[in-house]
Formats: C-alpha cells, structure tokens, sequence
C-alpha cells in the first residue's frame, strides 16, 4: 500500500465511493434473501440448526425430482450442443450472407424465448389438439412427457448453442485446414485433430450454459407438464405456493440451496472454459 | 458433394423444426373451422380485461429498472477506469451472481426475507417501509429483483461500449476544462455511449417484459402473468399473445441492432 501515490490512493477511495450504490443495493436485493435462504434450508422444526431438511430433499419424491431435472438438463445441454454446432456450421459455410444474417437473427430472438409463450405455441403444435399431432394420427400425450420437454427446451437451447459457437467457428481459421490438408489429413482427422480440440472450450462452455438454462427453467414445464415429469423447479414452486401441506416451506429452502450448489458446480466448470475460448478468439 | 448434402440434411431439419410450430400459431390464431379466416383473436387482446393495466405495469417496472441499472453500473464502471482497477472482480462476482442463483430459487428466498422481515419488524416503524415497497401497483421489491438479473446483460454491454472509447483522457480533459462531475457524466461520456446505452436498456426491458416466475410466485400481475391468467380456455388468445410476444422480442432486438449500427 505504501507504494501508492496519494493521488492515486484517493482515485481508489473515490473508486469504491461510485462503486458504493451498487455494492449496497446488491447486498440488500440479493444478500439478504440468500443469506435467508442458506439459514432457512439449515432451521430445523422446533428451532436450531440442523441437516433434517437437506437430508428430506434426499429422499423420495424430492430425489427424483431432482435426479428428473438433471437428466433433462443433461439431454437438453448434448443435445443442443450437438445440433446447434451442426446447425452453425452449415450456416457459416452456405456462403449466403442473407441465410447467415437470418440464422443468427432468428437465434437471437429464439434464444430468448421461453416461458409460457413457448409452451402455448407448442401445444397448438403437438399438444392432445395440436394440429400436427392431429395430422399425424398421434396419441394424446405425446407432448405432455420428458421427452417433450426435452424437445421444447431445444427451442431455445438450440438458437443459444448457434450463438455462442459462431464466432468460435468463425475463429477457425482456414489456414489450418489448409495445412492439415496439405499434410494429409482427412476431414475426420481435422476435426479430431484441430478442429475439435480449438472449438472445445468454447463448445464445453455453451453445454454448460444450455444445462443451466433448462435446470433453471420453470414457466414452460409449469405450463406444459404440470406435475405429470417432476422436476425440481416444480416441487418447490408447490412448496412455496402451498400446493402441499403446511410446514413444508423449509423444504422449498433447502430444496433451492440444492440447485444452487448443482449451479455453483456448473458455473465452476464454465468460466475457466470461457476464459480459454477466448484465448483462441483473440 | 458430401458436403453440400450434410448441409442440406441439417438446415432442413432445422427449418422444419423451427419454423413449423411458428407457421402453425399463427395459423391457428386466423383461422378455425366455423369462422374461417379472421384476426378476431388479435382483436380480444386489446379488448381483454386488464391489457392496459397490466401493459402499463410492466413498462413503468421497465423504466424504473433501466434508470436504477444504468445509475448503479455507470459509475461503477466508470470508476474501474478511472483508479480502481481493484473493482473489477468484484463487479465480475456480482454479475455472475444471477446465473449461480436461478429465479425460482431467488424468488423463494424474497420471500421468505420478506415474510420474516414483515414480522420481525412488526413493532417498529420500519415496518410501514417493507409493507410498501410490496405495493401491487408499484411493487420495489420487484423492481431490485429484476436491477439484480439485468445487470449482467447490462454490466456486459456497458462494458463493450466503455471499451472502445479512452475513458481517462475525455474525463481529464473535461474536468481541466472545469466541468462538474454530473457534466462530464451526462455531458461527455453518456453521448460517447449512446449504443451501449441503449443495448443495456433494451436487453433490460426485454428481461421486465418477458419474466413470469418471480413475479407470479410474488403474485404480481406483470404482463408476462397477465398473458397466462387472461388465456384461460380461449386457446386462439392463448396463441396469439405468445405470437405477440415473440414479435416483441423480435422488435426489441431489431431496436437494438439498429442502435448499435447508427453509432458506427
């Protein structure tokens, strides 16, 4: 510290004197409820301290809520990804600047669409009317399951995955595909080789994302599903709104600290990853 | 020629895919088997109890996040640059906070707050404040909830602009010159960051205009819970608010990237 000039110590001071209404209302608008929340999921009935709650959300039917939730988000985040990487790169090379502008227009809204809205639009589509579940002779219900759902969150899951990943693509330069190819590569060995290893950064990051969009998500399977796939965003909306018998508020607590740890966990995966993708972008 | 048939395979699938459900709302908004075709579906939105009222709710909510998002962050990130640098993880931090802590899990713990507050307060005069920044008709605590899940969109955008103009030279030049400090904020950087600015507010207000799980959980009426109470059993409305707000979405990004161009 002593190393500081003054006027540069006072710069700091005044720094942190800006920084100041948004380091208070952050602390007031999302400290307190999280702190609430962390000692809410630990109260145990009856007053003090205890794991009672979290070990309940560890067994039936709060366990395979959560074990539903993951497996979606899991589905949705290999599945995005995967198609969302094929999709953006058939766009990137089509050579048609309208299609690209579209594509990655359309990705933009698309990507932020979700809620309710989404789930309208779906059931109109293939719900028990839907017009293509009428035109396909399908059975009612084929919507209203995990495998829906699944296809649903890929809605938005799939415009995100484009995204994230073109400018990466964008990134590989051809050059060396060039090389490679000068050397002999085939196109799998580029992809293995080159390809694959530069894109994987920035291609792990956006699973990461597509997991915690469909984790998160609440609204659309609200409206879709109902309770017929639990998921945990489910049970603890049931929790909090008092779908269930009383005293089960704690249960909506611990149930939250739950996801929040599975998000920690994701997140610790996640921002090393996009700290690499963008050493290749620079 | 493998090549062009991958692609073809892929943008196919992907056109029916999305475009499909897309062709099928609309459709199924103009027209049914006993009116044939109509725009009356359009029509009952406007016309539907509680359009204005709660249309009117979501923007003023929409302003009010956008004002506090851009009077918290600018300075913030305006002091990053001007001496201290020490500011940045911290920032960082709370902008990463809302993706570590979904909606439905942050919605749990206001209330809970908000429950335990309103009887731990009960004796007090503070007790009259939590009772009124819960007010239905200009709910604050919404208000800070949604600041909280705006600012990194908005922090991100801020950011990009700030990083394309030398903030410290304008500022040392500005205040040699013996401008105040509101000056050189309203007068000097804010015309400098005309696009960031408006990529923050929109990407805000595309958040106010599109989020149900907190406000419905808080049992306010926003336009996103209006849509889903006003639907009922009228499938056609149902469909048609979801095709208007995918068309706001898609206004307010086309607002956005216009912005973003002019400046250019």
């Amino acid at each position: 510290m002593s190393g500081l000039s003054s006027s540069r110590r006072r710069g700091g001071g005044a720094g942190w004197l800006a920084a100041a209404p948004l380091l208070l209302v952050t602390l007031v608008a999302f400290g307190i409820p999280v702190v609430v929340l962390v000692v809410g999921a630990f109260s145990v009935k009856g007053g003090g301290l205890g794991f009672d709650n979290l070990t309940a959300t560890m067994k039936q039917p709060y366990i395979g809520a959560l074990g539903s939730s993951l497996k979606l988000s899991a589905v949705v985040a290999l599945g995005g990804t995967v198609l969302g990487a094929f999709l953006a790169q058939a766009v990137l090379t089509s050579r048609s600047g309208l299609l690209r502008e579209a594509v990655l227009t359309a990705s933009g809204v698309l990507a932020n669409f979700g809620g309710v809205p989404l789930a309208f639009i779906w059931i109109a589509t293939l719900g028990n009317s839907g017009v293509v579940t009428a035109a396909l002779g399908l059975g009612s219900g084929a919507l209203y399951n995990f495998w829906g759902l699944a296809l649903v969150y890929m809605y938005f899951s799939v415009p995100l995955m484009v995204l994230v990943i073109a400018p990466a693509l964008d990134g590989l330069k051809p050059q060396w595909r060039e090389a490679a190819q000068n050397n002999g590569a085939s196109t799998w060995q580029f992809w293995r080789m080159v390809g694959i290893p530069v894109l994987g950064p920035s291609l792990l990051g956006g699973a990461v994302l597509l997991f915690g969009g469909a984790f998160a998500a609440y609204a659309t399977a609200a409206a879709m599903v109902g309770a017929s796939v639990p998921l945990v965003t489910l049970q603890i909306a049931d929790a909090l709104t008092g779908n269930v018998l009383i005293g089960y508020e704690n249960i909506a607590l611990a149930l939250s600290l739950d996801m929040i740890v599975i998000a920690l966990l994701v997140m610790a995966v996640y921002l090393p990853m996009q700290k690499r993708s963008s050493r290749w972008l620079a | 020629m493998a090549g062009v048939t991958w692609r073809r395979v892929t943008l196919g699938v992907a056109g029916v895919y999305f475009l499909v459900p897309l062709a099928i709302a609309v459709w199924f908004t103009v027209y049914n088997d006993t009116q044939g075709f109509s725009l009356g579906a359009y029509g009952r939105i406007v016309s539907a109890p509680g359009f204005t009222e709660s249309l009117l709710k979501s923007l003023l909510l929409g302003v009010a996040v956008i004002v506090l998002v851009l009077l918290l962050a600018l300075p913030a990130l305006l002091a990053v640059r001007l001496g201290a640098p020490g500011l940045r993880p911290v920032l960082e931090t709370i902008t990463t906070l809302p993706l570590i802590v979904p909606p439905i899990t942050y919605v749990v713990g206001i209330a809970n707050a908000l429950r335990g507050g309103t009887d731990a307060l009960a004796a007090t005069p503070f007790w009259q404040t939590i009772i009124s920044i819960q007010d239905e008709n200009f709910p604050v605590v919404l208000v800070l909830a949604y600041v909280m899940l705006a600012l990194p969109f908005a922090y991100r955008s801020l950011d990009t602009g700030l990083r394309a103009i030398d903030v410290r030279t304008l500022v040392e030049a500005a205040r040699n010159l013996g401008a105040s400090w509101p000056y050189v904020l309203f007068r000097v950087i804010l015309p400098n960051l005309r696009s960031a600015v408006a990529g923050a507010s929109f990407l805000s207000l595309a958040l106010v205009m599109g989020e149900y799980t907190i406000a419905a959980l808080m049992g306010y009426r926003t336009f996103p819970v209006w849509i889903v109470t006003v639907s009922g059993n009228d499938g056609q409305l149902s469909v048609a608010l979801s095709v208007l707000s995918l068309g706001l979405i898609w206004l307010l990004l086309l607002t956005l990237s216009g912005a973003g161009r002019k400046s250019k």
